[in-house]
């Protein structure tokens, strides 16, 4: 009778144990079939993509220089830099990939090619998401001299008002970010306040009912401006025209 | 297919997603972006058309290839072709508007998973020339883009007092600001879902009395 037990696993030598189906797909055609969707598929993205480069890069130009001409308004050309960790200070080439640690500012030109301000950009985490602001710097008064938000997810109608509130606005009209005597640092931290509760130079009258968003943008501020001022202050002699 | 018989069912077939299977009233597929994207009419409208376009594209090519498509890697061979076009569509929208690319964020990539256009390319397309399937692929379309668009405008009218950007209201016009946030689009959706349906038992009751 053990001549009749059914093996459970298949002898090895049944190895080509194609599904009892009528008509098994050979693997040939499996391969074929998704190389030639692979191939048809990838023609398709790339010419997509050489087709929109242009395009898109002439948008994401024009963006930039939006937000830029926003925060520094007397502002006709801009130049893209680096800060690197040592302090040094050069001009960005290319789209190439930024060393460690340094940080991408703009130095704003105007009409007759002076130097007219320096944009950054900054982000902390607001009420929903991060609140990413780009924010204008004047070397001459040292003080941040405008607002624009690059991207936030903020309550419509409350968070938001830190686009178009214009009391809030006008807290960054001159705000004091000098450095302090070693220039290592600000020598005042930025800092949201209260609403109304605003005595310094170097403080941001917050919203009212909008704390946790004017918040974040106090503090994208100083962060961005607490690590980027020390390194370009030195070195702005090196973003004037030549 | 005789050509006398094919004028009435290729609109029959156009007809089919716009109305008795709107694919956001009837079926409710697509939820995602349907709620997420919709506070506006223009990113509806601009949602509703990439995701029609992807839709005709991928049901094109797949009708094309379902004679040599084994079933054993069908729904690779489904996604390959939609993720194609999807990929196709977000970079399209970058070169038109950067402003749109960042409103409509994450759900462009997430067309791909999209169950209305793996339906079509499974329960149609794979099934028909590429004609019919396209033709019933654009009838999901602009039915998809009419769902979005009935969020999408009433939405933005009672959240921000607008429609497509121009000023309905008075200045003492006070946005009601939930139409916008996430609770506002499954109060709308809901509200029309109830419409459709009032007015289906209505129809219903007609035709039994």
């Amino acid at each position: 009778m053990n001549q009749t037990v059914i093996p459970i696993h298949p002898a090895p030598s049944q190895a080509p144990a194609q599904p009892p189906s009528p008509q098994a797909t050979p693997t040939g055609a499996m391969l074929r079939t998704m190389g030639l969707v692979s191939t048809i598929c990838g023609l398709i993205i790339v010419g997509a993509y050489q087709s929109t480069l242009g395009a898109v890069a002439a948008n994401k130009k024009i963006a930039l220089e939006r937000a830029v001409f926003k925060v520094i308004p007397a502002a006709k050309t801009i130049a893209e830099f680096v800060a690197l960790p040592g302090g040094e200070v050069k001009e960005k080439v290319g789209a190439g990939e930024t060393a460690a640690g340094a940080l991408t500012f703009y130095a704003a030109y105007d009409g007759s090619g002076q130097l007219a301000g320096i944009a950054a950009e900054g982000g902390a985490k607001g009420y929903a998401d991060t609140v990413r602001i780009m924010y204008g710097y004047s070397p001459t008064c040292a003080c941040i001299v405008g607002l624009g938000v690059v991207s936030m997810r903020e309550t419509p109608g409350i968070g938001d008002k830190i686009i178009t509130d214009k009391a809030f606005l006008a807290n960054f009209v001159s705000l004091d970010a000098k450095l302090n005597g070693e220039l290592k640092a600000l020598a005042n931290e930025i800092k949201t306040v209260k609403h109304g509760a605003k005595t310094n130079a170097w403080q941001i009258d917050a919203i009212s009912g909008a704390t946790i968003t004017s918040r974040a943008v106090g503090k994208a501020i100083n962060e961005s401006a607490q690590s980027l001022l020390p390194r370009l202050v030195p070195n702005l002699d090196k973003l004037k025209k030549s | 297919m005789s050509t006398i018989a094919a004028a009435p069912r290729t609109w029959d077939e156009f007809m089919e997603g716009i109305w008795k299977q709107n694919p956001v009233f009837v079926m409710v597929l697509g939820m995602c972006p349907t709620l997420a994207v919709t506070v506006s009419g223009v990113n509806a409208l601009s949602m509703g058309v990439a995701t029609s376009f992807v839709l005709v594209c991928s049901c094109a090519l797949v009708s094309l290839m379902r004679s040599f498509t084994p079933k054993e890697v069908r729904i690779a061979v489904y996604i390959v072709i939609i993720a194609t076009f999807v990929t196709v569509v977000d970079y399209a929208i970058q070169a038109i508007s950067l402003a749109l690319y960042d409103a409509l964020g994450a759900f462009i990539q997430l067309i791909v998973v999209n169950c209305i256009i793996l339906g079509r390319a499974e329960a149609h397309a794979s099934k028909n020339a590429p004609v019919p399937a396209m033709i019933n692929a654009a009838g999901m379309g602009v039915g998809f883009t009419i769902g979005l668009l009935a969020l999408g405008v009433v939405r933005e009218i009672f959240g921000a007092g607008t429609l497509f950007g121009v000023s309905l209201f008075s200045a003492n016009f006070q946005p009601w600001v939930i139409m916008v946030l996430p609770p506002g689009g499954f109060f709308v959706l809901g509200s029309w879902l109830l419409l459709f349906s009032w007015w289906a038992r209505r129809k219903e009751a007609q035709q039994n009395a």
